[in-house]
């Protein structure tokens, strides 16, 4: 009988909120603003929406529970087993990928590209939310310091691609440090707000600095990076030449794409093995430790503000090589490129992949980029599922989709309940 | 009084205006934090949709022929101020309570996600670019002075620190003389000694996130009559000013994220008169770098101890 009155209550609550922000469509006639009543689909879907959560609630007793058990791990199959055969499927996925795109179209190569970035980017941000636990809503902060460095120092500097990178790596994670020296000693969430003012700061800026950045219209003519001085084009006017010229093969704009995909790739392979090798550091075991309990490592001697630092520091870097590719990319950046929806949709990909977990980080890069371009028609709802996903993700499943895997060790609760009323049993 | 003094006390005047709306906001942010210890991401989007049915309400009532003031003031502020009061309920009942309790980096991606989803939901709902409406209320009281450099306060600015006023007194009143107000201070300093004394905390909890969310709307009507301007990314940069004025004042603290609202506007409208437009914005963001790193716990707030 309590079920009916609170499914009752949240079927109507559904109705009014739907109908009170739907239910009148406004819009601009002239100068004045006119209003006329949504068409009857919406109302349609609204009613179904409320019966639906009318059903929900009634039957909420009998539902599963929808909080998953965090004890609850996913279990390997046996193929995927073993340190012998993890190398084998290693090996094999690598081969895939790099024969990928000389069996492919462009446009795939395109979008797989587009992939790697957001999988270096997720991996970069992985370092910082996932094993640190610091929160950081500025990540595309830093992406944006990393593509502006190369663009700038193309610009007014005339440096190439590969000598570019390094620096603009640098760049990003100098910004890192000066941002993060002082905010970390803050808690987790003050550290969020700022973070995100901070990327704000960072678009503000790069939109204001106009003599410098070009403003609004952003910076184009960005070269793409060159084949060990050889330059992927049909022909140019200095330098050392083309490739095809060099290696006498015929001149095709798909190479370029190629040469790209191959790049980014191997970008995404020298991050993840570069993190892979830091998780097994002290130092990497260091920001887990940090994450799980703050007090616990400061007895131990541990020095949050360092420890944090260095997370952050690294994963700004990370963001600052993928930001440097990026512009190498797209040959134009503006600062539109670099809104904070973008640390959404990059923290989405954590969260969803599972904090901490590199292969669930790729898994999920590859479905939050490949499913809105699979389903264009869905693009309108895409920033829409995403929030949902963050909020279900959290409620659901708080440790993600493809949780890190952890050595662990419980006390056997059984065993300690009957030592403890043995006892209280002796004081008696 | 000189043309500079006037110019001056036009821009304390036009500052603390805009100040006072962030403050009705800010005490959204401040109420949640110090009774749950969360960061209510969503609650710029509540102060946006606010500003949309207040739109909504105005611009219908118009259509029906109703245009006596009093009268289509009184009724959009009510409506905008019930519908955001649910959405603040159903969005602590949807993506807060169920993480309550868990580690606090879960909460706030959680509450990030329902800004991200409510941003969007609203872009779906009434379009995303810029609705104008014309002014309802024009015209002013002429202070001191003549010509453009004239000291003047507008009818609107007079309704908007009428109307602040009139809502922090109510609130006030509410939370040191109420039995529910009473429950909310209880709660915000042992919640589990509350549940004890048979209070139920869910209920409180849910009401403070329903106060905190009509105090939003009636910033968003407000704002939205003096601007006259909405779109589904106000609630973002609202949001973020807003919580920069409770970190200010020291988040936890009602008085606090009053005067934090009053002091960020003044600054901001400095800025903009004094500096440059265009850094408006950012100066909001680096007050709120100066004051985390200086005096975390704002002005009226209290230091936080950590316990073990």
């Amino acid at each position: 009988m309590a079920n009916i009155k609170s499914a009752f209550f949240s079927a109507l609550l559904t109705l009014f909120l739907g109908v009170s922000v739907m239910g009148l469509q406004l819009e601009s006639a002239g100068i004045k603003l006119g209003v006329q009543v949504a068409d009857s689909h919406t109302f349609w879907y609204l009613g179904l929406a409320a019966l639906l959560v009318f059903g929900v609630q009634l039957f909420r007793d009998k539902l599963p529970r929808l909080r998953s058990d965090p004890e609850k791990r996913f279990e390997w199959p046996e193929v995927f087993k073993g340190e012998q055969r993890q190398r084998m499927w290693m090996a094999l996925v690598i081969i895939l990928m790099l024969m990928f795109p000389f069996v492919s179209s462009r446009g795939w190569i395109d979008i797989a590209t587009l992939v790697l970035i957001y999988v270096m980017l997720g991996l970069g941000l992985n370092i910082v939310v996932g094993l640190a636990g610091l929160l950081d809503l500025g990540y595309v902060g830093f992406y944006a310091v990393g593509a502006y460095s190369y663009a700038l120092l193309h610009q007014y500097l005339g440096f190439s691609f590969w000598e570019a990178l390094p620096l603009a790596g640098g760049m990003a994670a100098l910004f890192g440090f000066l941002l993060g020296f002082p905010v970390l000693r803050l808690r987790g969430d003050y550290l969020a707000i700022v973070t995100l003012g901070f990327g704000e700061i960072i678009r503000l800026m790069l939109n204001n600095l106009t003599e410098l950045t070009g403003g609004p219209n952003g910076i184009g003519g960005i070269p793409k990076p060159t084949f060990f001085g050889l330059e992927l084009s049909r022909r140019v006017d200095e330098g050392w030449g083309t490739l095809h010229e060099f290696f006498g093969f015929s001149y095709s704009p798909v190479h370029k794409v190629i040469y790209l995909y191959l790049l980014a790739f191997l970008l995404v392979l020298l991050t993840l093995y570069v993190i892979r090798r830091f998780i097994r550091m002290p130092i990497g075991r260091s920001w887990e430790a940090l994450r799980e309990d703050d007090i616990a490592c400061r007895s131990l001697g541990l020095s949050p503000t360092w420890v944090k630092l260095s997370a952050f520091t690294l994963g700004a870097s990370f963001a600052g090589f993928a930001g440097s590719f990026f512009a190498a990319r797209q040959g134009f950046i503006s600062p539109n490129s670099f809104a904070f929806i973008e640390s959404a949709i990059i923290l989405a990909i954590v969260v969803l992949g599972g904090m901490g977990s590199q292969l669930g980080v790729i898994l999920a890069a590859i479905a939050m980029i490949l499913l809105p371009e699979l389903a264009r028609e869905f693009n309108e709802y895409r920033m829409l599922l995403f929030g949902l996903m963050m909020v279900v993700m959290m409620v659901w499943r708080p440790q993600g989709l493809l949780p890190m895997k952890r050595p662990q060790r419980r006390l056997d609760t059984t065993r300690l309940a009957s030592a403890s009323t043995g006892e209280a049993s002796n004081v008696k | 009084m000189s043309e500079s003094l006037l110019y001056f006390f036009q821009q304390v005047i036009n500052g603390l205006t805009v100040g006072s709306t962030y403050a009705l906001i800010a005490i959204g942010y401040t109420m949640v934090y110090g009774i749950i210890g969360m960061i209510n991401f969503a609650h710029g989007e509540i102060y946006m949709i606010g500003t949309y049915v207040t739109f909504i309400v105005v611009t219908a009532l118009a259509s029906m022929g109703i245009e006596f003031l009093p009268v289509v003031l009184v009724t959009a502020l009510a409506i905008s101020m019930l519908v955001a009061g649910s959405y603040g309920y159903a969005i602590e009942r949807v993506a807060y309570r169920p993480v309550r309790g868990s580690k606090r980096l879960i909460a706030l991606i959680s509450a990030i996600g329902m800004s991200i989803f409510l941003q969007n939901y609203m872009r779906l709902a009434q379009g995303p670019r810029d609705l104008a409406m014309p002014g309802l209320i024009s015209g002013g009281w002429d202070l001191s002075g003549e010509g453009p450099l004239a000291l003047s306060l507008s009818y609107m600015q007079a309704i908007i620190f009428i109307a602040t006023l009139v809502s922090m007194g109510a609130l006030t009143w509410f939370i040191s003389r109420s039995r529910t107000g009473r429950a909310c201070r209880a709660c915000a300093q042992d919640q589990g000694m509350t549940s004890l004394l048979g209070i139920n905390t869910n209920k409180v909890i849910a009401i403070t996130f329903v106060i905190g969310a009509m105090l939003a709307a009636v910033a968003g009507f407000l704002l939205g009559l003096y601007y006259g301007v909405v779109n589904p990314m106000i609630g973002f940069i609202a949001g973020l000013k807003a919580f920069t004025a409770a970190v200010l004042g020291g988040i936890g603290s009602i008085p606090g994220a009053m005067l934090g609202g009053l002091i960020l506007g003044v600054t901001e409208n400095m800025t903009a008169a004094y500096f440059s437009t265009e850094y408006k914005d950012v100066v909001a963001f680096t007050l709120l770098c100066l004051i985390l790193l200086f005096k975390p716990s704002g002005i009226l707030g209290k230091p936080e101890v950590e316990k073990i």
